[in-house]
């Protein structure tokens, strides 16, 4: 009989049960004996110095217990909030207090917080807080901040300037530009993007004062980092009295992976009070306190040969990071976007350069895809608009550029060294699915007919599972990026799985648990996975930049591993056979050629009441792993998009949507399809829905909430059409690469390929995204699209 | 997210009602459906001291045909309009502007009355209320009377109701023979609001030209209002291509219309344009069959 596989199969998500009879536990629903709420006041200024506060008729409010600002903290030793990415040696951090000191730099940054018996005590009183504030004049908009005589934002950093970043080679992409046959040229804007997850944040200090002991209760993404800077850098407490849960968290895409005043502020408080206190973040807080993402302004230029060959690629893009530097910010624009610009093209020459720069904005930082978007955008803009001026099909001028299958491990001319991969046939496989001929020709009536549909293709690739650590710090990352596990098998040969991964979403306790029966030939039912909190987990990097599988269930094979080792030694002591006499099957030592076996429950049993039992073997059956990956992962892929424009209104209706990704070895692919959806969808908003707006002069976010903000909804979305194409990551013991973030990588470009693709012919090369109606359709008419209504 | 601190009565008939309004004044709101007024609340942009909860009020909660008419009281929620049959038989346009309201939980809760008595410059019902020739009854100390929707719809979140009246009542005709009406709807992506909404009814002459129309336009200017002008220029002429064209050449100023984060007024104009001329096709198409 052959083991039950659970490699591969579509196993229905363990933790969906809970999540959707409503009885998943997320920080917002712990309530703590003697627990405050706060309430947090925030600046209704872009920028502003603040003259005073006065807080004596809030802590008169019935109800209010404290009333705290920036000050009272400063005062006590409370630190700045660091930042983990260090780039080039001269970057400017200034520091960024959980509540401004002296200035207010966005309009939502903290300036005091009103602690109170109910939340709606501390609401009311904190209308009652008095800030005297001298408004300065305020700068959005990251080019605007560079220019001669812009509001500053920090004293630290003259001219708005955080870095300049550069790689490549400069030179030679000048001459191999300068003796281009084609040269397509792009100004754009990569639009700043409010993450929204589902859940907003939350935080719950609650500090024992009897065991001097802090817990931190926190919707989460990344919970030892959080302990790590809360403790050793931020409160300046012995980590070791630190813990930090985050319980079920509702969606984060990378919103949720960094540190945030407001941690600081319930920690904090509640030892000041000796009493637990919460925050959790209205639907308009959380607009403009998480970090938002993209935000880029860049002019790129790519050159070609006569036969459509990539000669050389030229990139200057401005990053807005915001007003204060969140944890990340400094590494996304930088490392996680100018070594993805080869894209899956032999381009022998690229040179990028970044400016990083300080606005009045709400930090910018990882979302969804990191970088990755952003570059992608770049390349796969360029080639597809190259095609159109070319008179090349688009599909054509990319198999001309390909990196072929026989050229692996392939260096490109920014850094990274791409392991493997099959990008024609990705794309072949997709062109196959979408019947790429037969649309063409659609496409082509459809256009004597008035209509207007156009075809968009994204080809992608992407470095993840991060990373290396040893890379990782000669980027300037300050961390590794490993990942750990522990397997505990109990006596009943039932096992917990510890992940230092975070699943806010991805169903990681399907997906390990899978890995886990599988190996161990054990019922699914009969494994549990534990993530999320630092007092039962050895360690952990959390979940981001589709690491999760590629770094952490690798933690858990080796983890694995050691387990079955040991197991080996046990059964072999059993069944008195030497070790190498025995075969590990179907949760079963079975002796090579006979029907004398042990099962796995007997082990364990062993193991814990080893009566009979190898002299040199310790007793019990745990095991740790720490895995730090050999190299990224780089997932890649194929997308085409369909789409038709109304000529009378310019509005844009995604008729399909085909992907083709390679994301390696799957375990679930139920699960991996929901990724890929949920990506394709936060793709296609940037293309066409979303965009954060600030009022250039107040530096008012005037997206601030639903009403203005357009998110994807079912109905803005075809069903989408999903194929596979498996080839699996040679350097980690699954095979797997990740695929959280694919989607939205992809579809972006794809989106608006397809409709540029539509309008092309109307004499329209390119759009500023969101492409709304209004947008379309003034593009349509030849009119500036600047005047547009965003 | 939370509202300021008030107080909270139940009416239980109209009479109630209104002797809480007067006794209270501005400090009072009347609360129906609650989905215009409580995320006002909310975000502490409105903060009555008192609702008067008309929720109870039995008799305002029914659909009934009456003198060739549909009288709807103000408490018909969006889907009771949006599967009323009686409405799908004897005025349909009126449950397909309601079905485009928010999403399902807001129909449910949220009242014709509530809607029209807020008077949001977005909000659907408004255009049809134009072109159906709509009556709105309100309700004061001194009884009832009738506004007629050209009249009720004054500016940005203003009506003609008095601050001692309440809206009661909601009457539209039951579509005459060889008439037709259309609503049509431009959403806002993000509020799903209508960036503009038009209304189209048109009844035909027996030589199929324009006996009667009437264009409600929503969303475009800071009040719903009728497109009289247009309207002027199509009575007595077959809904065709040139007709059309010559008609909605007027249609609106766009220095009239709004401008903001979704559309330019410029924009807006030329939706108006677009969404009015596929109205009226769309009404007279139906009025034809």
């Amino acid at each position: 009989m052959e083991a039950r596989s659970y490699i591969g199969v579509p196993v229905r998500r363990v933790e969906d049960r809970r999540f959707v009879t409503g009885q998943g536990r997320y920080t917002d629903d712990i309530v703590l004996p003697g627990m405050l709420y706060a309430w947090i006041v925030r600046s209704p200024h872009a920028h502003a110095r603040i003259r005073a506060i006065h807080t004596e008729k809030a802590r008169q409010h019935p109800g209010v217990v404290a009333v705290f600002t920036g000050k009272d903290m400063l005062d006590d030793g409370v630190g700045s909030l660091p930042t983990g990415w260090q780039i080039g040696s001269d970057m400017k951090e200034p520091p960024h207090y959980a509540l401004a000191v002296d200035k207010v730099r966005y309009v939502g940054d903290g300036v005091a917080v009103v602690i109170a018996e109910t939340k709606a005590a501390a609401r009311d009183a904190a209308d009652l807080v008095e800030v005297d504030y001298e408004e300065l004049p305020a700068v959005v908009d990251a080019a605007e901040a560079l220019k001669e005589g812009a509001p500053l934002v920090h004293d630290e950093a003259p001219g708005n300037l955080c870095y300049v970043w550069e790689l490549g080679d400069r030179e030679a992409t000048d001459r191999a530009l300068a003796t281009a046959h084609h040269i397509t040229k792009l100004e754009f804007v990569n639009q700043r993007l409010i993450p929204n997850a589902i859940e907003p944040r939350s935080a719950i200090g609650h500090y024992d004062p009897g065991r001097d002991e802090l817990t931190l209760y926190t919707s989460s993404q990344n919970p030892h980092l959080i302990r790590l800077l809360l403790s050793a850098f931020v409160l300046k407490v012995p980590e070791h009295k630190v813990r930090v849960i985050s319980p079920d968290v509702g969606g984060g895409f990378g919103s949720k992976i960094f540190h945030y005043p407001e941690e600081v502020i319930c920690a904090w408080s509640s030892r000041k009070l000796g009493r637990p206190v919460k925050w959790t973040a209205a639907r308009s807080e959380s607009f403009m306190s998480d970090a938002h993402g993209r935000d880029h302004i860049t002019t790129a230029e790519m050159g070609f040969d006569r036969d459509g060959r990539i000669v050389g690629l030229r990139v200057r893009t401005i990053a807005n990071l915001g007003a204060y530097l969140s944890t990340f910010a400094p590494g996304v624009p930088t490392w996680l976007y100018g070594t993805l610009l080869a894209g899956q093209y032999k381009t022998p020459h690229i040179h990028v350069e970044v400016k990083g720069v300080f606005t009045n904005t709400t930090p910018v930082d990882a979302y969804r895809g990191a970088g990755r978007p952003e570059a992608t955008y770049v390349v796969e803009r360029l080639v597809d608009l190259a095609a159109h001026e070319m008179g090349i099909d688009p599909a054509e001028l990319r198999r001309r550029n390909f990196i072929q299958p026989d050229e692996f491990p392939y260096q490109t001319p920014v850094v990274l060294q791409y392991d493997s991969g099959n990008y024609e046939g990705a794309l072949n496989k997709v062109l196959e699915m979408a019947d790429y001929e037969k649309l063409r020709a659609e496409q082509k009536r459809a256009r004597e007919e008035g209509r207007l549909i156009g075809i968009g293709l994204s080809c992608y690739i992407e470095a993840c599972g991060l990373a290396p650590s040893k890379v990782a710090g000669a980027i300037g990352v300050r961390a590794g990026l490993y990942e750990s596990a522990a397997i505990r098998v109990m006596p009943t040969g039932k096992v917990q799985v510890f992940t230092g991964t975070h699943s806010h979403g991805q169903g990681h306790e399907t997906t390990f648990a899978q890995i886990v029966a599988h190996e161990l030939g054990i019922p699914l039912e009969d494994v549990e996975v534990v993530h999320g909190d630092t007092a039962e987990i050895p360690f952990g990097m959390g979940t981001y930049g589709s690491r999760s599988l590629a770094t952490g269930g690798s933690a858990i094979y080796r983890a694995l591993e050691k387990i079955k080792a040991k197991a080996r030694k046990i059964a072999a002591h059993k069944l008195e056979v030497a070790e190498e006499d025995l075969e590990f099957r179907n949760g079963q030592f079975i002796v090579k050629g006979t029907d004398r076996a042990i099962g796995f429950g007997d082990i364990a049993l062993t193991a814990y009441v080893p009566h009979d039992y190898p002299d040199d073997l310790e007793p019990g059956l745990e095991e740790n792993a720490f895995y730090d990956p050999a190299n990224f992962t780089f997932p890649f892929g194929a997308h085409l998009s369909v789409v038709e424009v109304d000529p009378d209104t310019g509005k844009v209706k995604l008729l399909r949507y085909l992907a083709v990704d390679d994301v390696g070895r799957i375990i679930n692919p139920m699960i991996v399809e929901g990724q890929i959806h949920g990506g394709v969808a936060q793709g296609v908003g940037q293309a066409l829905l979303e965009g954060a707006v600030y009022d250039r002069s107040s530096g008012q976010l005037l997206t601030g909430s639903f009403l203005d903000y357009a998110l994807p909804r079912a109905d803005d979305l075809p069903s989408f059409e999903v194929g596979h194409q498996e080839t699996p990551c040679p350097h980690n013991p699954l095979g797997a690469k990740g695929a959280g973030e694919a989607g939205t990588i992809a579809a972006t470009a794809c989106v608006v390929n397809a409709v540029i693709d539509a309008l092309y012919h109307l004499g329209v090369r390119d759009l500023p995204m969101p492409l709304t109606p209004e947008r379309v359709w003034r593009a349509m008419r030849g009119l500036p699209t600047d005047g547009a209504a965003s | 997210m939370i509202p300021q601190t008030f107080a909270y009565k139940k009416a239980h008939t109209i009479d109630e009602a209104l002797a809480l309004l007067r006794a209270h004044g501005d400090d009072a709101k009347l609360l129906a459906g609650g989905h215009s007024l409580i995320p006002l609340m909310k975000l502490r942009l409105s903060t009555p001291e008192l609702l008067i909860d008309i929720g109870g009020i039995r008799e305002l909660t029914e659909i009934r045909e009456q003198d060739g008419r549909i009288e709807l009281g103000a408490l018909v929620t969006h889907r009771m309009i949006e599967f009323s049959t009686l409405l799908k038989q004897k005025c349909p346009v009126l449950p397909e502007a309601a079905a485009l309201i928010g999403d399902p939980q807001v129909r449910n809760k949220g009242t014709i009355g509530g809607s029209l008595a807020h008077a949001d410059p977005a909000a659907d019902y408004p255009a049809v209320m134009l072109a159906l020739d709509a009556e709105i009854e309100a309700t004061g100390p001194d009884g009832s009377r009738t506004i007629a929707a050209r009249e009720f719809f004054q500016g940005l979140f203003t009506t003609a109701l008095r601050p001692d009246e309440m809206l009661t009542r909601v009457r539209v005709p039951a579509m005459p023979p060889r008439s037709g009406a259309a609503y049509l709807k431009f959403p806002n992506p993000a509020s799903r609001y209508a960036v503009v909404g038009v209304a189209a009814f048109v009844k035909l002459a027996p030589d199929d030209t324009c006996a009667e129309v009437r264009i409600g336009i929503t969303g475009a200017a800071p009040a719903a209002f009728r497109a009289t002008r247009a309207e002027e220029q199509l009575v007595g002429r077959a809904i065709d291509d040139r007709t059309l064209t010559a008609a909605l050449e007027d249609l609106v100023d766009p220095d009239d219309l709004l401008s903001d984060l979704a559309a330019t007024a410029e924009y807006r104009a030329h939706l108006c344009h677009v969404l009015t001329r596929r109205a009226l096709r769309q009404a007279a198409e139906r009025a034809h069959s």
